[in-house]
């Protein structure tokens, strides 16, 4: 197997891990439409590491960062409801980035790659970044997870049981919020949030408990990565869309014991 | 005689939370007006109001949940809260059983046995949380509660969704854990007229505190041994009480009140 491809399918296999445990949580809370929004505020990110001449991946993770933050922030203190406020920053910072991006008129940049994602092509340094990242998230969602678990279940009451409530609601975003911005290199912006929500909701079939859920979807993310890229591979297929494909047909083959019971 | 009740073992210590001139608005809607209490050590303070009458955010204000308008509230240092909130919306796609649910309060096993088996709740360990009836959920609330290991016990609306044999029941369990933890319990009820007889004291809550007493004379009046009969032991007991100041439609204070 030529080196790219180790790469390309240690670095898809590093994000479905943490796509596991972090997908449960934006199912659980009903966060998918965050994952998008953070999606969105990529573009932004890349238009401005483009101005600033930054790397692009660091670029899209700080740019993801501070909406995340915003995010939070904005939800505590304005009376706007959670989803106007994820629609108004989503598309303002499409916007902002794909105004951005015109006036830097940089016609080298590819802007399909980071649309739908372009996995086969990364280099080392990106590798590099995935690796830095997945191991820091994993260590950091295995460390507070008891916790998250707590906020995620009912804030108000871990807040009176001593959990730094906020904290740990901006921890958690900000963790998704580094993996969508290292995962769009994998399936691009439009296909993010299906690699944090399917693997997750097929997990949910079969799983009896918070951790059996979060462990299984990081188990049938990763199966897609690697059937997604063999299909990419022999069949010359898009990479992101392809693992996304597996990732739905391993879901519906999760709804099937329930039809077959019914 | 081998033990006193917890109240009259009670020697004179300072208040766990002390609410002073707490004033709540939200939205431009004064929710709390000039509310003052203070919860002593192992006493049953029931807080009663009609819907609306903000008994909800009172609590929430005493947890440090809601940050007041005006006034303040004095926690006493260290104080460990339990807190059954009034309900708990679980998402059903989070697989969780009720051992697990509890073990996010306190880890340690036989506590959490322990604990459901004093809620009545100890069949329960390895449902799923999101398939247990809204009574049971009630007391696995409880437990979670309970295993802080609290000096103040804070149920909003416990008795909510059960129905009468039950909420006798529950308010026996409550008492039960009074005397046997040698917590405070506050304690929140939408009914006007069903109280605990086993609780101490009293608020009325109609955005301001209407009034407050002790329900002790109430369970030894007469009409009230008239309708629930002697012998019956009384976990139940009728609080009728007599407001200083009357109220119009809208719950404000109307003539009779003293002057504000």
């Amino acid at each position: 197997m030529p080196d790219f491809i180790i790469a390309a399918l240690l670095a898809g296999i590093g994000l479905a891990l943490v796509a596991g445990p972090l997908g449960s949580f934006v199912v659980w809370q009903r966060l998918s439409y965050f994952g998008d929004t953070l999606a969105h505020s990529a573009l932004l990110g890349i238009a401005l590491g483009l101005a600033t001449d930054i790397n692009l991946s660091l670029a899209v993770i700080i740019c993801a960062c501070m909406i995340a933050i915003l995010l939070v922030l904005l939800s505590k203190r304005t009376k706007l409801a959670q989803d106007s406020i994820l629609g108004i920053l989503s598309h303002t910072s499409l916007a902002f980035g794909l105004v951005v991006i015109s006036l830097t008129a940089n016609n080298q940049l590819d802007l399909s790659a980071y649309l739908f994602g372009d996995l086969l092509s990364i280099d080392q340094s990106q590798l590099l970044l995935i690796a830095a990242v997945v191991t820091l998230s994993l260590l950091i969602i295995i460390r507070f997870w008891h916790a998250l678990l707590a906020v995620a279940i009912h804030p108000e009451l871990a807040e009176v049981e001593g959990f730094p409530v906020l904290r740990l609601q901006l921890l958690l975003s900000l963790l998704i919020a580094v993996l969508v911005a290292a995962a769009i290199k994998i399936v691009g912006v439009l296909l993010i949030t299906a690699l944090l929500i399917i693997p997750a909701s097929a997990a949910r079939q079969r799983a009896t408990s918070p951790e059996a859920m979060a462990i299984l979807a990081s188990v049938y993310g990763s199966i897609s990565v690697c059937a997604g890229m063999a299909t990419s591979w022999f069949v010359d297929t898009p990479t992101g869309p392809s693992i996304v494909v597996c990732c739905a047909i391993i879901f519906i083959i999760s709804l099937l014991p329930a039809f077959r019971r019914a | 005689m081998s033990q006193l009740p917890a109240r009259e073992r009670q020697t004179v210590t300072d208040a766990l939370i002390t609410a002073k001139h707490l004033v709540v608005i939200i939205e431009g809607r004064k929710i709390l007006d000039n509310v003052s209490l203070s919860l002593k050590p192992e006493r049953i303070t029931s807080l009663i109001g009609p819907n609306g009458a903000g008994k909800t955010t009172l609590i929430k204000t005493l947890l440090g949940l809601q940050k007041p308008s005006s006034g303040k509230v004095e926690r006493r240092q260290g104080l460990r809260i339990g807190y059954m909130p009034q309900k708990l919306n679980i998402d059903p796609n989070l697989p969780i059983t009720v051992e697990k649910f509890l073990s996010l309060a306190n880890r340690d096993k036989n506590l959490i046995n322990q604990t459901l088996a004093e809620a009545g709740a100890s069949s329960l360990h390895k449902a799923n949380l999101s398939s247990v009836s809204g009574g049971e959920l009630q007391r696995v609330l409880l437990a979670r509660a309970l295993l802080r290991k609290p000096q103040l016990l804070v149920l909003d609306e416990p008795a909510q969704g059960v129905d009468i044999a039950g909420q006798e029941e529950l308010y026996q369990t409550i008492a039960n854990i009074r005397d046997s933890h040698g917590c405070s319990v506050l304690l929140v009820s939408h009914d006007l007229h069903l109280v605990m007889a086993k609780t101490d004291s009293v608020i009325c809550l109609n955005r301001h505190v209407c009034c407050h007493g002790n329900p002790e004379h109430v369970s030894t009046d007469p009409a009230y041994l008239n309708l629930f009969g002697e012998n019956r032991p009384a976990a139940l007991a009728l609080y009728t009480h007599r407001h200083d100041h009357n109220h119009d439609m809208h719950g404000n204070v109307i003539d009779g009140g003293e002057g504000r």
